[in-house]
């Protein structure tokens, strides 16, 4: 029994872990020629300190909250990306305006999802693995594992791609699950029942505070 | 617990034949019956065991329960270590037999995990990942009330692994009955912020949760080697 359900003991804490993937993207401009796992580390490391010592943050508040995660983290993320991973090839059935949409809507549900288990991150630490990569490479995956006083430690992976402005993250991969595509059955049925516009307005809903099913 | 254990078999039998009847279907080929079982779970699980286990991690103190989570965890370590043998990952297998014996021996009988404390990872391995290895599919996906997510070939591994015990072979019914009573609590307190996060990113909780138990499953049987995912998957 208990090693049948070891995964849901990971899977607690990788997903709430998620959060960390909010924190390890935070903080100041991108250095376009930063590598990419000297960019999580900084950025995961920034946001900690905040998480640490910004009192607001620490009690819950959400303001703040989603402050710290649209200025630290958001930046460094490519939603347009994640959200076309998320899609699968449905993506390419959506118009641009659809699209458009979508990578909101989509965007709001994962902040909203996130800042609430933000605060909640005190006490880990993060151990970053090097990335071993060539000069040429334009896509890598940052490996890192954060470690919970009396836990198990969480591996948290972020596929990273280069682009012009600099390296940025389209999936995070928390214990195995990818936050992205673990959206895909569910975005594959809403679009079955409902049609594109049919996924728009239920996620639309739940950003409204609507309950899942 | 042997009739059990019988009757799990052929339940799950009976399914894979009723599967075999309805022709070849992704991952979850009996979704109408899982869907209703989660029916029956979800409020049970919200509204009865959530609660009482919130209130078990409210007003047990952080040490305890970290102990009892320790004890558990140093039983599935002389498994995981029995299954990295059965893997052929000696490596592994042999950290978690240093786990035990420097838990047991040096950590009041498991109650203290020095063995992470001196940086020995856990292997985290059970018989469904030895099955995954040996290269049997995990068949069809399962949502057992109560229980929780699982496939006919981890489920199978589950069974194996009460089977061996060792709570089922203790001989005081109360004791037992105790004992398999804290584990659970001890697994679903470890699963509390995961729910709850549940709650907020899952449009489906069902379909969320089937998702990311056969990634976490996929993830475990591969050591974390996985391909990146990509647009044209699927």
């Amino acid at each position: 029994m208990m090693s049948m359900l070891a995964w849901i003991r990971a899977a607690a804490l990788a997903l709430a872990f998620a959060a960390a993937l909010a924190l390890a993207f935070a903080a100041a401009p991108a250095l376009a020629q930063e590598a990419p796992d000297a960019l999580v580390k900084r950025v995961s490391q920034e946001v900690l300190q905040i998480i640490r010592s910004d009192p607001l943050v620490q009690a819950g508040n959400e303001a703040r909250i989603r402050e710290v995660i649209e200025t630290k983290l958001l930046p460094h993320f490519d939603f347009q990306r994640m959200t076309a991973l998320a899609m699968g090839r449905n993506w390419r059935a959506a118009n641009p305006d659809q699209q458009k949409r979508l990578v909101d809507e989509f965007r709001t549900l994962l902040v909203r999802t996130y800042s609430g288990a933000l605060n909640q991150y005190r006490k880990e630490t993060i151990d970053y693995k090097p990335v071993r990569m060539g000069a040429a490479d334009t896509d890598v995956t940052v490996r890192t594992a954060v470690m919970k006083p009396g836990g198990n430690p969480v591996q948290i992976d972020y596929s990273m791609e280069k682009l012009p402005e600099g390296w940025k993250a389209y999936d995070v991969i928390v214990g195995g699950v990818s936050l992205v595509t673990n959206y895909r059955d569910e975005f594959n049925e809403q679009i079955k029942s409902g049609g594109v516009d049919g996924l728009i307005k239920t996620l639309a809903d739940r950003n409204k505070g609507g309950a899942a099913k | 617990m042997r009739a059990a254990t019988r009757a799990i078999a052929a339940a799950v039998l009976a399914m894979l034949l009723a599967g075999c009847a309805l022709g070849p279907t992704k991952s979850d080929p009996f979704e109408p019956w899982n869907r209703a079982m989660y029916a029956i779970h979800e409020p049970i699980d919200d509204n009865i065991v959530r609660p009482a286990v919130q209130t078990y991690v409210d007003y047990t103190p952080r040490v305890i329960r970290l102990a009892i989570s320790n004890v558990f965890n140093n039983i599935d370590d002389l498994f995981s270590a029995i299954n990295g043998v059965l893997q052929g990952k000696m490596d592994k297998a042999g950290n978690d037999f240093a786990r035990v014996m420097l838990n047991t021996g040096f950590g009041l009988g498991g109650l203290i995990d020095i063995a992470s404390d001196a940086g020995i990872e856990r292997g985290m391995e059970d018989f469904g990942q030895t099955f995954g290895v040996w290269g049997f599919a995990q068949g069809p996906y399962l949502f057992v009330p109560l229980f929780g997510p699982t496939t006919v070939r981890d489920g199978t591994g589950t069974i194996v692994r009460i089977y061996l015990g060792p709570v089922g072979y203790i001989p005081d019914v109360p004791v037992r009955n105790s004992l398999y009573g804290i584990g659970a609590v001890d697994i679903r307190a470890q699963a509390l912020e995961a729910s709850s996060i549940i709650d907020k990113a899952a449009l489906d909780r069902y379909t969320f949760i089937r998702r990311a138990y056969l990634q976490r499953r996929e993830y475990l049987v591969n050591d974390g080697k996985m391909p990146p995912v990509k647009e044209e998957d699927e």
